[in-house]
């Protein structure tokens, strides 16, 4: 018997996601500024939906407020470019803001458990949307432009978007890669299988928790940065919207809760669905709901899980597999 | 007096809210869960005294007397279908599913109603506008006190239930261990189902005041999902007297918001709530308690 991690299959895999990020950023040289902005929804979308799932998949830990520290990237951003910061440092400055407002979030919220923690992230979320629409320099409750990025050529801003949205994307899904395959992560996934059993083999899991609620605090926040940069216009009720959560719910559930690949198809197919039903409404997101709930009853390993678990395919490995040496299976 | 009439004026919006919690708080109680679309059922339950009222033009209360059947059973049909199943696949399933649950009645009740906003207000009839003026600056509103005395109401019906009747001593043996009372014969299944058609009842008066005191839409379930859960863990969770308090409290701390700057009302319930969350997080085992 040996313990495997890599397979030929991950390998051409993983080369492969490494090639078509390569080969993503060279989109904006080659399609129109329209596709170019669809594609930066698209890595938003993947960007939030892997942090979700880093919280609730590796930490258990299920928020419905996560939209705070989007709202918190994207008001960052205009907050740190009225200071006179150009507009892509403010980006970076607001990221970073996201993930410092995170830590002591954290001391609070994670000695909450399940409903207690999900609903406490909620309103916390609805406190930093009630403080915004008090500040009547960050627009109140009417909605602020990021009139500094009007400064640069149109394809051009676009372009600087997309690149942008894909080194977040690549930045984070890489940290989270790495984080769960070193020693940390074999502990994270320890609490994702069994929490009590994990602290009873001398986990720390608030500490790891912590770890990924800060993750998932800048990565959250570096897509509201994204997301302003890429509407130009923000306003608390949308951006602090909990529409977010039942997005990030929804990719989550369908790609794979807990999977390292599942996220990233789940937002590659709400992307879909949202570019097939364009206009939205009622019906697209009664559907997307019901998804969501069947997906959490009947199948909650979600699409990736099962095909993983029928298939023992691994394509991005984070985790150890033990397979039987050529010996071993002609005893057997 | 002022700040005697917004205590005054508080107290009557908490009681709303704890009639809002109070199913919250059963579910919780007997079945460990948070019904994550509890708000909207409220709302669903504003919305069909409301399609009562507009088809018939009977008054608001008596349409309800109509729609609480309908409610009733709904929530047996909810804990059969949706919950039964979500509680025995670990703590966030039933969030998720309730989650998406509540999206869902969202954009139905929009897809039916469209996204416009309803009152019950105008077929309360006369108890929506009759009040007692006190003194000049303490005035008491026929609705709050008829608000106050039915929260007070459910509650006490509620306890003496849970305390005089074999099916609440049923429950009660549930919440404190499902296993335990299924070995003494009691069908944990039926228990459950009787908790969330109680619970979904009780949203469904909820969504009744909701409607005459103020309005609704489609879209408003979730502002009262987060007072109905602030009211439950204010009062401590698991605790049924405790969500009457709680409810209370919230309300209060809500008018006195107010009165430093009307948008710090919602503000100061939800500092409120966190500040008991960060008092007395998480902690020990919760149970159905009732007041003996």
């Amino acid at each position: 018997m040996k313990v495997q991690r890599w397979t030929p299959m991950s390998k051409i895999f993983t080369g492969g996601t490494v090639v078509a990020a390569l080969l993503l950023a060279s989109v904006p040289l080659v399609f129109d500024p329209d596709v170019v902005q669809k594609l930066t929804t698209l890595l938003i979308l993947m960007l939030l939906a892997v942090m979700w799932n880093a919280l609730a998949g590796y930490g258990g830990l299920l928020s419905v407020g996560q939209q705070a520290f989007i709202g918190i990237g994207a008001y960052g951003t205009v907050f740190f470019a009225d200071q006179g910061v150009s507009p892509y440092v403010a980006m970076l400055l607001a990221t970073l803001l996201a993930g410092l407002i995170s830590v002591p979030i954290s001391l609070f919220a994670l000695r909450l458990r399940a409903a207690q923690f999900a609903i406490g992230m909620w309103v916390i979320a609805e406190v930093i949307s009630i403080i915004v629409r008090l500040d009547q320099n960050l627009g109140a409750g009417t909605g602020i432009s990021l009139i500094q990025l009007n400064q640069y050529e149109p394809n051009f801003r676009q372009a600087y978007t997309f690149w942008l949205a894909l080194a977040f994307a690549v930045i984070f899904l890489a940290a989270l890669f790495f984080l769960l395959r070193s020693p940390l992560g074999a502990s994270l996934q320890a609490i994702r299988d069994d929490e009590d059993a994990a602290r009873s083999l001398g986990v720390r899991v608030v500490a790891r928790k912590r770890l990924l609620f800060v993750l998932a605090g800048l990565g959250c926040g570096a897509a509201g940065v994204l997301i302003a940069a890429n509407t130009l216009f923000i306003e608390p009720g949308s951006i602090f919207s909990v529409q977010w959560s039942a997005y990030m719910i929804f990719m989550v559930l369908v790609g794979g809760l807990g999977t390292f690949e599942g996220p990233i198809l789940g937002a590659i197919l709400l992307f879909a669905i949202q570019t097939t039903f364009t206009q939205g409404g009622p019906w697209y997101l009664v559907g997307l709901g019901a998804t969501a709930a069947l997906f959490a009853l009947v199948l909650p390993r979600g699409l990736w899980g099962t095909v993983e678990e029928r298939l023992g395919l691994r394509l991005l490995p984070v985790g150890y597999r033990v397979v039987k040496t050529k010996g071993e299976e002609r005893a057997a | 007096m002022t700040f005697v009439n917004a205590v005054l004026q508080g107290i009557f919006l908490g009681a709303f809210y704890a009639v809002l919690a109070c199913g919250l708080s059963i579910m919780f109680g007997v079945m460990r869960i948070i019904n994550l679309a509890h708000g909207d059922i409220a709302v669903l339950g504003a919305y069909v005294v409301f399609f009562i009222v507009e088809h018939t033009g009977v008054s608001a209360f008596v349409a309800f007397a109509v729609a609480l059947p309908v409610m009733i059973l709904l929530g047996y049909v909810l804990q059969l279908t949706v919950l039964e199943r979500s509680l025995k696949a670990g703590i966030l399933t039933p969030l998720l599913a309730t989650f998406g649950l509540s999206i869902v009645i969202q954009n139905l009740l929009q897809l039916t109603f469209s996204p416009d906003v309803h009152s019950l207000g105008s077929s309360a009839g006369l108890i929506t506008t009759s009040s007692w003026q006190v003194t000049s600056g303490l005035s008491v509103s026929a609705l709050g006190m008829v608000i106050l005395v039915v929260a007070v109401v459910v509650f006490g019906a509620l306890q003496l239930f849970l305390s005089r009747t074999r099916a609440g001593w049923m429950m009660r043996a549930t919440a404190e261990d499902a296993d335990a009372a299924e070995l003494v014969g009691i069908d944990s299944r039926a228990v459950y189902a009787r908790a969330t058609a109680i619970a979904v009842a009780i949203a469904a008066l909820g969504g009744l005041f909701l409607g005459i005191r103020s309005v609704f839409g489609p879209l408003s379930g979730p502002t009262q999902l987060i007072f109905a859960f602030e009211a439950v863990v204010i009062g401590g969770m698991g605790s049924l007297w405790g969500t009457l308090l709680g409810g209370l409290a919230l309300g209060v701390a809500q008018t006195l918001g107010a009165q430093i700057h009307p948008q710090f009302a919602v503000m100061a319930g939800h500092l409120l709530f966190l500040a008991v969350l960060i008092v007395r997080f998480g902690g020990g085992r919760v149970v159905l308690r009732t007041g003996r």
